[in-house]
């Protein structure tokens, strides 16, 4: 029965082909734009982490007072280096990592080659557990280098191809600003969108080629290369010591706490810490802490851009138009039929068989008009991609999940617009279509 | 022209017309606030950043390892660039304008205020910056190069001296002169020596949270000797790409022991630094225009249905003496009804939706224009849409009405 009424449905749109040719290009287009928009929106607000984005926690702690605080009130994004080494040192997460960006001038062992940039992560093993961080070669150092402020390295895949050529480069070593770092892991691919653990200094974009131990970082002073906040009537006192012991903020902190007991000692914990401050004199103020794990983190941190939002609703506000525009259309096709849907029934075709059909009509529309808004869709992307930041856009790819929105969309709005004209369809009454003729 | 029969044959078509006005008013809603949004950002983009961009490129250098002679490392460079052939001037820095890195800093009127007058930002220059950038000094006068002091990474910055732009020399004192007026980074006075007319930030883009005060910038009179820090070498007209490379290679033969990153004209830095917005106007455009023609189609669709559907009506009004116009007019009418409704219910949604952007992205009111322009092209496209079907209705012949349908 419903190869029959597909087939119906084929021969009824091959009859006024300008009329199916609108309605599945005007289902097509909204598709194709809603769903270009709806594929970028969908990666920036992606979730890296999601087995542990809610066990990964950023602390935030109020170490500037109500006159520096930011419009809102919340407490600054990142730590200073005095609270995150407090946090680090009290150790009340099962997994916790202070970190920040820096880089190097990478001196490769062929003379004939010229140093290049690369661009670093300092921090403590736990990050790699934490993020989930896969390894290709090697692992993590450990604690104890993480104490010994050790000159070990974890390089990611892009660094072992350029230097070893992909082979196993655990246990040799690459000269870094003059000082040799020897390799204990290397990172299999691992790009996180947005890059979650720090999307303060670099919301999307590719991660770090090296990563070492915070406290070796911090000992060789090296430099910052991210975002520096400081209080504005507090200068800092000169040089690296000076920096370190400065209320400026420009640590990224975060905390694994496997479970909602966890959560509740570690804000106690944090509040605690900010009392004890207050108490001591460094801070004249109520203690203010927030504790956001991952999810609500990016959310606060407005990881996806306002572009994007005002595309997605620009991009469904079209698609409702086209949608629109194919219940018009649709309505026409099917009145103009009225006459023969007459004698169908006449002839003893039932409601529920002339419902059945024009559905099947509407579906077939639905889904020519789907795979017409896939097409344009991959056009829409590259178009994309060509015209906003590489950021956002260059991880944005088709996957299977976003082809089966498109046609299941497609599919449901051509039914969803077909319903109105498919029910004035079936009102028809034969005898007086018969009678009209 | 009769509005009685067209309003009883439309109340035989409720949906159709209410369709087509739908498509319209959301139609109209989108064109106003896309266009809105699209001239905002094409307003940002038009903005000069008062330097002379043509003939501009920049560089970043990297030394490997912090060298010990950095002053002179610096010194020996810039001589270098200034003494090739092509180079008007450079100078290095700690961050460029447009290019989306720098240090913003608030300034006061007074020592140790809680809360700053003005956000600004921060430019470390020389006695070259001036030429180097094409900048166009308005009042009082260049650094001179005893005044140029040293600073390393951490070190506290307090210039005795300093050059604004005129926007932060006007909303630090307005209605008067900030010449020789002293301002305050934090505890100690530094001299308004100078005002160039026109410097943006380094945040220019519309969603950059810097963007209120993105012309206010200030210079200071320091060499920068991190072990990375930005150059700037402007060139006479036309030796762009010949300079960007021998400056290269000038560089590494003084010394190898660095990195030459992000080389990149201005032009290249300009368009990064508008690349969202102007990708989010090109995007807003296309779906625009793709709206119109959807809509577009949708009423040559509709309204080709409703002229075959009225065949025979019409041919009996043109047997009853109905001229060619009168017909073609009828539609037209029609047309011009649905269109007015559809504009009006548009306007209304059109100052909705913006009500909506206003409160969730920090998007400023709809002016009237941007609307009613909108409004005043939804009919149009109307009337241009119904003229091929209702010519089509008005070549119907009189003789179909005494033919048997």
């Amino acid at each position: 029965m419903f190869r029959y009424y597909v087939w119906l449905a084929l021969r009824s749109l091959r009859r006024n082909p300008a009329l199916t040719g609108l309605m599945i290009l005007a289902i097509g287009l909204g598709i194709g734009a809603s769903m270009t928009m709806l594929t970028i929106f969908r990666a920036m607000s992606g979730d890296p982490i999601p087995l542990k984005s809610s066990q990964l926690f950023v602390p935030q702690i109020d170490n500037i007072g109500p006159d520096h605080a930011k419009k809102d009130g919340e407490p600054p994004d990142m730590l200073s280096y005095t609270d995150a080494r407090a946090l680090m040192q009290a150790h009340a997460a099962p997994r916790q990592a202070a970190m920040y960006p820096t880089g190097f001038a990478l001196t490769p062992t062929d003379p004939q080659l010229r140093p290049f940039k690369v661009e670093a992560r300092a921090t403590y093993a736990d990050f790699f557990s934490m993020f989930d961080v896969p390894f290709k070669y090697g692992g993590p150092w450990g604690a104890n280098e993480d104490q010994a402020r050790s000159d070990v390295i974890v390089i990611d895949s892009k660094l072992d191809d350029k230097l070893f050529g992909g082979a196993n480069s655990v246990g040799k070593t690459i000269n870094l600003d003059n000082h040799d770092y020897r390799i204990v892991g290397v990172l299999d691919q691992w790009t996180p969108q947005p890059r979650v653990y720090d999307v303060v200094n670099d919301k999307f974009g590719e991660i770090e080629s090296v990563f070492l131990p915070f406290s070796r970082a911090i000992d060789q002073q090296m430099p910052l290369w991210g975002n520096n906040e400081c209080a504005f009537d507090k200068a800092p006192d000169p040089g690296w010591e000076g920096h370190l012991a400065s209320e400026c903020v420009w640590i990224q902190f975060w905390a694994q706490l496997p479970d909602a007991g966890a959560e509740q000692r570690y804000k106690a914990f944090l509040d605690n810490y900010a009392a004890e401050q207050h108490r001591n004199g460094r801070f004249h103020w109520a203690p203010v802490t927030r504790l956001r794990n991952a999810r609500q983190w990016l959310q606060y941190q407005h990881v996806v851009s306002d572009e994007s939002r005002i595309l997605v609703v620009v991009s469904f506000s079209f698609l409702f138009v086209c949608l629109v525009n194919a219940v018009g259309l649709m309505l026409a096709k099917f009145m103009s039929r009225a006459a023969e849907t007459g004698i169908r029934r006449a002839l003893g075709a039932n409601r529920r068989a002339v419902f059945a059909q024009c559905l099947v009509e509407t579906g077939v529309i639905g889904f020519a008009g789907g795979l017409l808004g896939l097409a344009l869709t991959a056009a829409g992307l590259l178009g994309a991609r060509a015209v906003l930041s590489k950021d956002a856009t260059h991880l944005t790819h088709l996957d299977f999940t976003d082809v089966a929105i498109a046609v299941a969309l497609a599919v449901i709005a051509a039914i969803l617009a077909g319903l109105y004209p498919t029910w004035r369809a079936i009102q028809v009454q034969p005898a007086w279509q018969l009678k009209a003729n | 022209m009769h509005i009685r029969p067209i309003l009883s044959a439309m109340r035989r078509n409720k949906v159709g017309a209410f369709l087509i006005s739908l498509q319209m008013a959301v139609t109209l809603a989108i064109l106003g606030n896309a266009g809105f949004i699209i001239e905002q950002r094409l307003n940002l983009m038009s903005r000069p950043s008062g330097i002379d961009e043509a003939n501009i490129f920049i560089m970043t250098n990297q030394w490997v390892g912090q060298p010990q002679d950095s002053k002179a490392l610096l010194e020996s460079d810039l001589a270098a660039l200034r003494g090739l052939p092509g180079v008007v001037d450079a100078y290095a820095s700690n961050s460029v304008p447009m290019d989306g890195n720098g240090w913003s800093n608030g300034v006061s009127l007074t020592p140790n205020q809680k809360h700053s007058n003005a956000h600004t930002a921060l430019y470390f220059g020389d006695e070259h910056t001036l030429n180097a950038l094409g900048l166009k000094l308005i009042a009082g006068r260049n650094f001179s190069a005893d005044e140029v002091g040293e600073l390393r990474d951490n070190d506290p910055v307090s210039p005795s001296v300093i050059i604004v732009t005129r926007a932060l020399a006007e909303k630090l004192f307005p209605n008067q002169s900030a010449l020789g007026k002293a301002v305050y980074g934090e505890d100690k006075p530094a001299t308004i020596i100078g005002i160039v007319d026109r410097m943006q930030t380094p945040w220019v883009s519309g969603s950059s949270w810097a963007s209120p005060f993105v012309e206010n910038s200030m210079l200071w009179p320091y060499h920068y000797l991190s072990s990375g820090y930005p150059m700037v070498v402007r060139v006479q007209p036309g030796q762009l790409d010949a300079v960007m490379k021998a400056a290269q290679d000038k560089l590494y033969e003084v010394s190898r022991a660095r990195v030459l990153n992000s080389v990149k004209s201005f032009s290249e830095v300009r368009a990064k630094a508008y690349r969202d917005d102007r990708g989010l106007a090109i995007i807003l455009g296309v779906v625009c225009t793709a709206l119109l023609a959807v809509t577009a189609f949708g009423i040559v669709g509709l309204t080709s249905f409703w002229v075959t559907q009225r065949r025979r009506q019409i041919g009996v009004r043109r047997a009853l003496g109905a001229t060619r116009r009168a017909i073609l007019a009828y539609f037209q009418t029609e047309n011009v009804m649905i269109a007015t409704v559809g504009a009006v219910a548009g306007v209304a949604l059109a100052l909705g939706l913006n009500l909506w952007m206003v409160t969730s992205f920090e998007m400023e009111r709809i002016g009237a224009a941007y609307v009613l322009i909108p409004a005043v092209a939804v009919v149009l496209l109307g009337q241009f849409a119904v003229l091929w079907p209702a010519l089509r209705a008005a070549s119907i012949p009189p003789a179909l009405a005494t033919r048997a349908a």
